[in-house]
């Protein structure tokens, strides 16, 4: 790959609920991750506008992760599956424009899911430093 | 409707937490804090050792007055933890407290990268960017206050429900109480004893049950289920299943017109049933008919045909005669009721301890669970409170608990936490044997005694005096000698250091608990969490352990956690103190992160309204074009619709559209490219 000095740059949109308190499980556990990813709170994953990410892709990020709550466990009903649906439309999306769809993660970690908020974010900083930098970096901004 | 306010230049405070070390021991706080002072909008950047703390607090609130701010920032901790105390400490200072937003620098930053300061303190300085760009985007926003049902509900007549509801009902609050079975009394009328003052168990819940049955606050409906919930806190619609009981009461009878009609628990009816069955309260060691109660003191004494096993003979009809009191062509009904707030007490079920095949339960005779030694054991039980041996009904003289069954178990066949309360009544069960079976011997198998509670460790200290024998160590397996049916409870005996085989008349399995088997489907409906292991779980472990993060909604007893009787009914009058709040207080605030139309951008073509799950948005004409509106009291602020909308026309207040691309871009295109 390019740069010897290349850092991922991960941003991860997660619900209030599930995942973000999860996240927060795992931080009081002392859960130790990569630190390559940056999260933005939303209250529900079906609050995230397909255009959210695109734009993140357009802004240069190598990778965006979107997290919620287990299906049938929303806070809010179905958020999380219409985001799911959304999400699985947008990758079929990112492959037209030959943006590797493994860029874009949905995961379901619950607010008692800390361990696995903790190999989530493992796994996906490993992806995403497989697949390297992404091509749409040089046109960001 | 809201708007972005772009005349307004945005003047952002930046407010750094060390937390003692718990931040500062792996981010550079002073770094961060420098680099605040270095990004656009930032009026002043400070940093301080507890950011909650009434110091810390106070530099927000002069901060504001002093530099005109528009925006706050905090960088601590997570926003789950202190969101509301920087919200107040913003208003405080005489800015709308949604104006503050809070970067998360420890839950998901020192404390899981400690290792590794410098990528902490590059992800701290890129979290309080993001948390600038948004909170220059940040309006003024004011909380909706709803009226609060003067109701509530209790789901679950054990001991747990029952005292939730009594307390709630004695606050002066209509309390329905449901509970699927014929009865309330729940599991505590199932056993006999309870440790360690060795009380009657019967003989202390009944007076309850009687004092629930006759409180007239309460409207108590047994044999009765969950089916919908609608609403949110204070406005709870609930849709309840009344299932066919096959018999009326009194009053029920009188609203039928049947003059001193109705089920009086004669108990005539029973007399003349042909068709038998096992009675579940005994756990299937004793027959009941198919009507039936399942226990002489059940409330309320009103008999319930069993449609899955009546032949409709018609013969208790007849049994009853002029009380008409038998209705075999009774339908299940559905019946809603409006309440202000909820608790859940959802109970407890026995593992299936089967599947730990190596100890044989269900295959050998004389291996039994303790739940059925309580009904064994228990004076009302099916052999009249003898303990005997199911494979010949002799009396045993040594029995072996083995205890952890099914929990502590990391093999992932059991349960892997602790349930709490099998140790203690274990050492009863050793207690009642040597009390009514002279010579007999208790051999304890044990990992460890947890003997937590005010006067259990003197209880076990009696028992080992008593002359219960204990070996510490992990049954392996249990085998039957196939001629008498005694047993072989193999296991190492780690404190001499040696196998042992140990020959035995009667095993009792003080097998784990788990959660109900109606928990998973109930928090469902109430939009209720629940841990890894199926137990409910709470708004915090320590700090709101009654609480849920359904606004309203609260835990009582088992259904959160193994726990005790006198820690369920602890835990009951905390929740039912909680639930009784909102009610006194008459209204709640409900957080403003509602949806807006942008009329001006709404095409009308009415795609958010299937969105919505609340029915929240609906289509009108306005100005002769179709635009939606939202009925805020019914938008919870999912933004579902504002996640979807092609027209980019729905203002997701909080959440705005320009506000979380404005964090992206602040992420990936501000700060060292």
């Amino acid at each position: 790959m390019a740069d010897e000095n290349w850092k991922p740059k991960i941003i991860a949109i997660i619900c209030n609920w599930c995942s973000y308190a999860g996240a927060d499980l795992a931080g009081g556990a002392r859960i130790q991750y990569p630190p390559d990813i940056r999260a933005i709170r939303v209250m529900c994953t079906g609050r995230i506008d397909p255009l959210f990410i695109l734009k993140a892709f357009q802004d240069g990020a190598d990778g965006v992760l979107v997290s919620g709550c287990h299906f049938g466990d929303c806070h809010y009903l179905e958020g999380n599956f219409k985001a799911a649906k959304r999400m699985f439309l947008l990758k079929s999306v990112l492959k037209n424009i030959g943006l590797d769809d493994k860029r874009l993660r949905m995961t379901f970690v619950s607010a008692s899911e800390g361990a696995k908020w903790g190999s989530v974010m493992e796994d996906v900083v490993k992806t995403i430093n497989e697949l390297g930098p992404s091509p749409l970096k040089e046109f960001a901004r | 409707m809201a708007e972005v306010k772009k005349n307004e230049e945005p003047r952002i405070g930046v407010f750094v937490c060390h937390c003692g070390t718990n931040i500062a021991g792996s981010i550079d706080v002073k770094a961060v804090m420098e680099y605040a002072r270095t990004l656009p909008n930032v009026a002043i950047a400070d940093d301080y050792q507890y950011m909650c703390s009434t110091p810390g607090q106070n530099k927000i609130a002069e901060a504001i007055a002093e530099q005109k701010l528009t925006g706050v920032v905090v960088a601590a901790c997570s926003p789950r933890l202190h969101e509301p105390t920087f919200r107040n400490a913003t208003k405080a200072g005489g800015l709308n407290p949604f104006r503050f937003e809070m970067a998360n620098i420890r839950e998901q930053n020192s404390w899981v990268h400690m290792h590794q300061p410098e990528e902490a303190t590059a992800k701290a300085k890129d979290a309080v960017r993001i948390a600038v760009a948004k909170a220059s985007l940040l309006e003024d926003l004011v909380p909706k206050s709803v009226p609060v049902e003067k109701a509530a509900m209790v789901v679950g007549g054990g001991v747990g429900g029952m005292q939730a509801a009594l307390d709630l009902a004695n606050a002066g609050i209509k309390t329905y109480l449901v509970e699927k079975s014929p009865t309330i009394g729940g599991r505590m009328s199932q056993l006999d004893k309870t440790f360690p003052t060795l009380d009657c168990s019967q003989c202390i819940l009944t007076p309850k049950m009687v004092d629930v049955y006759r409180n007239e606050g309460i409207e108590l409906l047994t044999y009765t289920e969950v089916e919908q919930v609608e609403g949110y806190i204070g406005n709870f619609d609930v849709t309840l299943r009344k299932k066919a009981r096959g018999v009326i009461t009194p009053a029920e009878a009188e609203a039928r017109g049947i003059v001193g009609g109705g089920c009086t628990g004669c108990g005539d009816c029973v007399d003349v049933c042909p068709v038998i069955k096992p009675n579940p309260f005994e756990l299937g060691m004793a027959p009941r008919k198919a009507i039936y109660i399942y226990h002489p003191q059940v409330s309320p004494l009103i008999f319930t045909v069993d449609f899955d096993a009546c032949v409709k003979c018609g013969l208790c009809v007849e049994a009853c005669g002029e009380k008409k009191a038998v209705d075999l062509e009774m339908k299940d009904e559905l019946m809603t009721v409006k309440v202000g707030t909820v608790v859940l007490a959802l109970g407890y079920d026995i593992f299936p301890i089967e599947k730990k095949f190596e100890w044989g339960y269900k295959n050998y005779d004389n291996v039994i669970t303790s739940l059925e030694f309580e009904r064994l054991i228990c004076a009302s039980g099916p052999t009249g409170g003898h303990l005997i041996r199911p494979s010949d009904g002799e009396t045993p003289k040594r029995v072996a608990f083995v205890l952890c069954a099914g929990s502590r178990d990391s093999t992932g066949v059991g349960k892997p936490y602790c349930s709490r309360f099998c140790c203690m009544y274990s050492l009863k069960h050793a207690h009642q044997i040597i009390e009514k079976i002279p010579g007999v011997v208790p051999y304890i198998f044990y990992m460890d005694i947890r003997s937590f509670g005010k006067m259990y460790e003197e209880f076990y200290y009696r028992i080992q005096d008593e002359g219960a024998k204990f070996i510490r160590g992990r049954v392996a397996n249990i085998l039957e000698d196939p001629v008498t049916k005694n047993l072989h409870v193999n296991a190492e005996d780690t404190l001499l250091g040696r196998p042992i085989d140990m020959e035995v008349d009667l095993v009792v399995l003080a097998a784990a608990i788990q959660p109900s088997a109606e928990t998973e489907k109930t928090r469902r409906l109430f939009g209720v969490s629940c841990s890894q292991d199926g137990w409910l779980l709470e708004a915090h472990p320590k700090l709101n352990p009654c609480g849920t993060t359904t606004a309203g909604v609260y835990l009582a007893g088992v259904c959160q956690g193994p726990k005790d009787i006198p820690d369920t009914v602890a835990q009951a009058e905390g929740a039912a103190s909680a639930a009784s709040i909102p009610i006194h207080r008459g209204e709640v605030e409900l957080e403003p992160y509602f949806a807006q139309c942008m009329e001006e951008k709404c095409a009308g073509c009415g795609l958010c309204v299937n969105q919505c799950p609340y029915g929240a948005l609906a289509l009108v004409e306005k100005d002769g074009r179709t635009v939606m509106q939202v009925t805020e009291a019914k938008c919870k602020g999912c933004g579902t619709c504002g996640g979807f909308c092609p027209g980019g026309a729905i203002w997701m207040q909080h959440f705005a559209t320009p506000q979380i691309v404005a964090q992206i871009d602040a992420f990936l295109l501000g700060g060292e490219q």
